[in-house]
């Protein structure tokens, strides 16, 4: 088990900043878009990002890499601001977000945006492609392994357990789910809407390795991936428990901010409680 | 006429296995009907790239996307039906927006599935598969076309749906003439009329166009097998010396073959028009012969909506 020092915690912690000031930034700028969501998955895609996965912005192609899908598409905020950051494109472009000619689409478009494996935004479908693309790695013994965030809501789509069957079935060791557990979703609180409790057992009873921690704990996060990263002969799912809306302290559990941009005020005050450091 | 009948999906099946032998990263998924759609011949020869994915066609096409993102050229099998409908949102999304390499090839089309009913009966497939930007939609005529056209999108890049049927049919083309995607093949030329028709309506047509001869009326045979993209040349082609054109379709009217060629005939060379498929309503179970026949894609019925588009010329 890797040991993590402070200084490598704190780094990925103001990327993580970073990133969310992006995120903001490109919601902002477009009018429209995915603050709550963003945000809640910021910590998860940041450690992926800068620490855990092997990938090259200057080789996007390299086979060795590992993939990244991101399932719940409307998070593609954040994901785009990674993706700036590690190199794959301009930070420039990040204002384009959602606007006309843009390479950066509402949800990641797999044509249109260097860096992006596949194309997200329907929800429930980016476990189904994380599988193909793990089953691929395994084909080609390439050593790529592949990491997928659902949001929790999504895990209503039933094609999900389809595809939690097949990762069992082939053994997929080589995948990593993260679930983005903020606990909220368009309607309401998910245990209102449609209840995913117990979302432990379910995974467990689907095959899984199962570990849960805190996604916002970035020593977590990263110690949690090395453990999924030790398991052999089943996938691992990493339940995250989030905030939605998290570093933003009006944007915190608030339902409204799901898929809502700042107006001016808010903007400048979220902002300023991110440091407005991107 | 006297056919010689073939077998669509024992030639997919052949036309497979020697794609697998001759690519290493071709890749095979099924939904539990291996032994229907004859994927299981692939999985015997080379099980390492075989997927069976249990009954659950939304998470093939969306693993299917996965290995095709990972370079992987992807065939994908179940019932038209299923593979068509119930995950249309995965082909649009994970498959066709992506344009990736994967070959939906379902078997099972049409109302000679039989006694199984309309649940089984992919009626709208060609035209939920048409709509969809990046899709090429290919209906083999027989089996010897199945096995051409399947060795032919191996190469083709980008999403492909083909369909086949589960009856064995006519055999109206042979091992030796050449497949192209996107090309319609000219059977039969004549001048009064063209029939246009794909699949197993290929072969009615060209029974049609001899009975029509005996009338007097000369009718040029197309096997429009691919239905997108379509052959627009060679429908321009046919009809500008035909003046009129029949469709013809295991498939409904609305939606299919027939309405590409309006689609297209309406704004550059419009001349009358009649299509022949399953009225726009469900199937039922019953034998495929009989089905056939009350559904009205008989011989009769085109050589009737010939004799009526005729009319229609002047």
């Amino acid at each position: 088990m890797t040991l993590y020092d402070d200084q490598t915690i704190q780094e990925l912690e103001a990327k993580a900043k970073i990133i969310r000031c992006h995120a903001i930034k490109m919601i902002y700028a477009a009018k429209s878009g995915h603050p709550g969501g963003s945000l809640s998955a910021a910590d998860l895609i940041t450690a992926l990002f800068f620490k855990i996965m092997k990938h090259d912005s200057s080789n996007p192609h390299w086979e060795e890499r590992d993939k990244f899908v991101l399932s719940k598409g409307h998070a593609a905020p954040s994901y785009y601001a990674a993706l700036a950051e590690c190199g794959y494109f301009p930070t420039d472009e990040l204002l384009t977000l959602r606007k006309v000619d843009s390479n950066l689409q509402g949800h990641p478009c797999r044509q249109k945006t260097r860096g992006v494996e596949v194309s997200t935004g329907s929800l429930g479908q980016g476990l189904s492609m994380a599988n193909g693309l793990a089953l691929a790695a395994k084909l080609d013994r390439s050593g790529s392994r592949i990491y997928c965030i659902c949001g929790d809501g999504e895990l209503q789509e039933g094609q999900n357990w389809e595809a939690a069957m097949l990762a069992a079935q082939y053994k997929l060791d080589n995948l990593t789910l993260f679930i983005d557990r903020n606990k909220l979703q368009i309607d309401g609180p998910t245990e209102q809407v449609m209840s995913l409790e117990p979302l432990v057992d379910k995974w467990l009873a689907f095959g899984w390795n199962l570990i849960e921690i805190n996604g916002h704990d970035m020593r977590q996060i990263l110690e949690a991936c090395d453990k999924a990263k030790e398991t052999t002969g089943k996938p691992t799912v990493i339940i995250a428990n989030t905030i939605k809306g998290k570093g933003v302290s009006f944007m915190e559990g608030a339902i409204g901010f799901h898929g809502k941009a700042p107006n001016e005020d808010e903007y400048k005050i979220a902002l300023k409680e991110l440091g407005d450091c991107a | 006429m006297k056919w010689m009948y073939t077998s669509q999906r024992k030639e997919y099946a052949n036309a497979l296995t020697e794609v697998g032998k001759e690519r290493t990263d071709v890749v095979v998924l099924d939904a539990d009907l291996s032994s229907s759609t004859r994927t299981s011949e692939f999985a015997k020869s080379f099980p390492e790239r075989f997927f069976n994915c249990g009954i659950a066609e939304q998470n093939m096409i969306g693993t299917a996307a996965g290995l095709a993102a990972a370079g992987k050229t992807v065939f994908a099998s179940t019932f038209a039906a299923f593979a068509t409908g119930r995950c249309w949102d995965q082909i649009r999304q994970a498959v066709a927006y992506s344009n990736l390499d994967v070959k939906i090839v379902a078997t099972h089309a049409g109302i000679t599935v039989g006694p199984d009913g309309a649940t089984h009966q992919a009626l709208e497939d060609i035209a939920i598969m048409r709509v969809l930007p990046n899709m090429t939609v290919i209906v083999p005529a027989d089996g010897a076309e199945t096995y051409k056209a399947i060795k032919a999108i191996a190469k083709y890049k980008g999403p492909c749906y083909v369909r086949l049927g589960r009856s064995d049919v006519p055999l109206v083309t042979s091992m030796e003439t050449p497949f192209e995607v996107g090309k319609a093949s000219l059977l039969k030329e004549g001048s009064d009329i063209t029939l246009a028709a794909c699949g197993q309506m290929v072969a009615v047509c060209l029974e049609a166009a001899e009975e029509l001869e005996s009338k007097g009326i000369s009718a040029e045979v197309l096997n429009v097998s691919t239905i997108k993209p379509l052959d627009k040349e060679a429908i321009a082609k046919s009809v500008e010396k035909t003046g009129c054109i029949v469709t013809a379709e295991e498939h409904s009217i609305e939606g299919g073959l027939g309405s590409a060629v309006c689609e297209f005939l309406c704004e550059t060379y419009p001349v009358p028009q009649q299509r022949i498929g399953t009225p726009a309503c469900f199937g039922e179970s019953g034998e495929s012969d009989a089905l056939m026949k009350k559904y009205g894609l008989t011989k009769e019925r085109v050589i009737e909506a010939s004799e009526k588009v005729i009319r229609r010329k002047k």
